[in-house]
């Protein structure tokens, strides 16, 4: 068994030395190489302050935190480090740097000096597989949301990341663009094989991952499954968060004595749990 | 305000797009200096020709032309106005009041026309035909000697490249902020040049505070895109000087050679 790809040992953090208040409480996991993990929680719940840990734009106030055995608050290897995790971010617009797509999605390859005609390669493969090859030569502002931050992604995929993380990055985004940028994300995890770490607060999203980690006053409130964790709805309603529209749904149906399983997360099988269930 | 054309770039593959940065910098700079120098009518009109033959060339609608222009009416109106009565000179139009409207001011007001048109749409075609990062990898690139007195260069260009993608973003937020003050009420037409500028205030303010939290943001995605002060920086493309650019430095330095010598020997309006 490989060691874990990231390790958070005892995280605690705050945001200043005077402030009282914990960030991040006495944070422990791991996530393995390839996982897809989601991070819910709602606001002030610590998920984003964790995000920006994992590739050392903030370094544990104490505990440890191992990438691929770097350790974040070495700073003769943060950008090892930041080459390992990329990074996106809730708002496309404040992190797209040129006036032209493909040069921003070179930014990075030129800041960590690659050869030139391997920056060609790495933006042209990094623009397919998110599919924005033809807007190449577009200027930025004029996509919308959803395709800017398909534009952010290649922009960090160029890097050549092993581990992606994303803090909310369809938070701003109409359905149209939630949907694509879901789906891109679904892509990398699945098909590239890359860690994906997804902080996000819609529950529909977090039930597409392998992993769902909730966060709550910056501690971990649950981890397990999407399954495991969704069946806890009670639990996750104390802390003000909901369950995704279906499995509520096959909830209260459960609960109103159809015979359904308690666990849906999604469409598909609540359709056919449903039927099976009005069938029989 | 919301047309702003200036410092946008006009996507495109022509022979004007493809010219090394670093001499449509130099071009532009020649061309300013043709501009000035030119005191002929033949010397303007050999200018007025120069750039539109680059528009034509660089395959840019003409009618950006007149996008380019329109800002700056106001001011070009006011100047026009300030020449033509206040110029003074000796063969004296017509007189009224204070006011004496003479020839020299009039040749005076349609030069400064001339000049001020030419100025904005001609350095406009560089930043039309030229990406922000190709622009200041050109000004790295020309300013670079001035690194061994440690003029911070690269950081320099830096800000240029964001400033100059920051503007439609600014824009556009300052058009929601406006909205947003509209909608409870805020008058941005009526009232005196103060209250008019006080008015202004509900907008700046929060311009200012998402300007700088935008700045931060930005100054995080890229730490984590490795950005460190463009130390061991490589380039997607290599600035590159062809044949083409030395034949349109070689024509540039003639044009301008052929304008000094209108400008000395064709008769003088002023």
């Amino acid at each position: 068994m490989q060691s874990p790809f990231i390790k958070c040992q005892n995280v605690c953090f705050r945001y200043g030395e005077e402030d009282l208040r914990l960030a991040l409480k006495n944070v422990n996991f791991e996530i393995e190489k390839g996982q897809f993990v989601a991070i819910l929680g709602h606001n002030g719940s610590g998920k984003s302050t964790l995000a920006k840990h994992f590739n050392g734009v903030l370094t544990p106030s104490s505990g440890k935190i191992t990438v691929n055995g770097i350790d974040t608050a070495d700073e003769e290897k943060v950008f090892e480090l930041r080459r390992t995790v990329g990074m996106v971010f809730q708002n496309p617009d404040n992190q797209i740097v040129a006036t032209i797509v493909e040069e921003d999605v070179a930014f990075a390859p030129e800041n960590l000096g690659v050869e030139p005609t391997e920056i060609r390669k790495r933006v042209d493969d990094a623009l397919e597989a998110v599919s924005m090859s033809k807007y190449k030569k577009h200027q930025p502002h004029k996509l919308s949301g959803g395709q800017k931050q398909r534009v952010a992604i290649a922009g960090v995929l160029a890097m050549g990341p092993e581990c992606i993380v994303l803090d909310e990055p369809t938070a701003m985004l109409d359905p149209k663009g939630r949907e694509q940028v879901m789906s891109t994300i679904v892509k990398l995890a699945r098909e590239q094989g890359k860690t994906v770490v997804l902080i996000t607060h819609f529950m529909e999203e977090a039930a597409l991952c392998d992993r769902v980690i909730v966060m709550n006053d910056g501690e971990v409130y649950l981890d397990g499954t999407p399954k495991e964790v969704f069946k806890e709805r009670q639990k996750l309603k104390e802390v003000g968060l909901s369950v995704p529209a279906v499995t509520e749904l096959c909830a209260i149906l459960n609960e109103n004595g159809l015979d359904i399983a308690p666990d849906i997360i999604s469409e598909e099988e609540c359709l056919r749990e449903i039927s099976r269930a009005l069938k029989g | 305000m919301m047309d702003i054309t200036i410092g946008q770039m006009y996507p495109g593959n022509s022979v004007v797009h493809r010219l090394d940065p670093r001499f449509k910098i130099v071009f532009t700079l020649i061309f300013v200096v043709m501009l000035f120098s030119a005191s002929s009518a033949a010397a303007m009109v050999l200018n007025i020709a120069f750039v539109l033959f680059c528009y034509i060339l660089s395959k840019i609608p003409l009618k950006m032309l007149w996008k380019t222009l329109k800002p700056v009416i106001p001011i070009v109106i006011f100047m026009t106005v300030f020449n033509v009565l206040f110029f003074g000179g000796e063969t004296v139009l017509f007189k009224a009041w204070i006011f004496k409207v003479t020839l020299e001011g009039v040749m005076t007001a349609v030069f400064m026309i001339f000049r001020i048109s030419l100025i904005i749409v001609g350095t406009s075609l560089l930043t039309y035909t030229t990406s922000s990062i190709e622009l200041t990898d050109a000004i790295e690139s020309l300013l670079s000697p001035l690194k061994k007195i440690r003029f911070p260069v690269h950081e320099l260009a830096m800000m240029m490249t964001i400033a100059l993608r920051f503007i439609p973003t600014l824009i556009e937020e300052t058009q929601k902020i406006m909205s947003a003050q509209k909608a409870r009420g805020a008058d941005f037409e009526s009232g005196n040049l103060i209250s008019r500028a006080k008015a202004l205030m509900p907008i700046l303010i929060p311009l200012f505070i998402s300007a700088i939290k935008r700045a931060g943001e930005l100054a995080t995605a890229m730490e984590s895109r490795c950005y460190h002060n463009g130390i061991g920086r490589t380039r997607l493309k290599k600035l590159t000087s062809s044949r083409r650019d030395y034949v349109a430095l070689a024509v540039m330095i003639a044009l301008a050679a052929v304008v000094f010598l209108f400008s000395a020997f064709t008769p003088k309006f002023i």
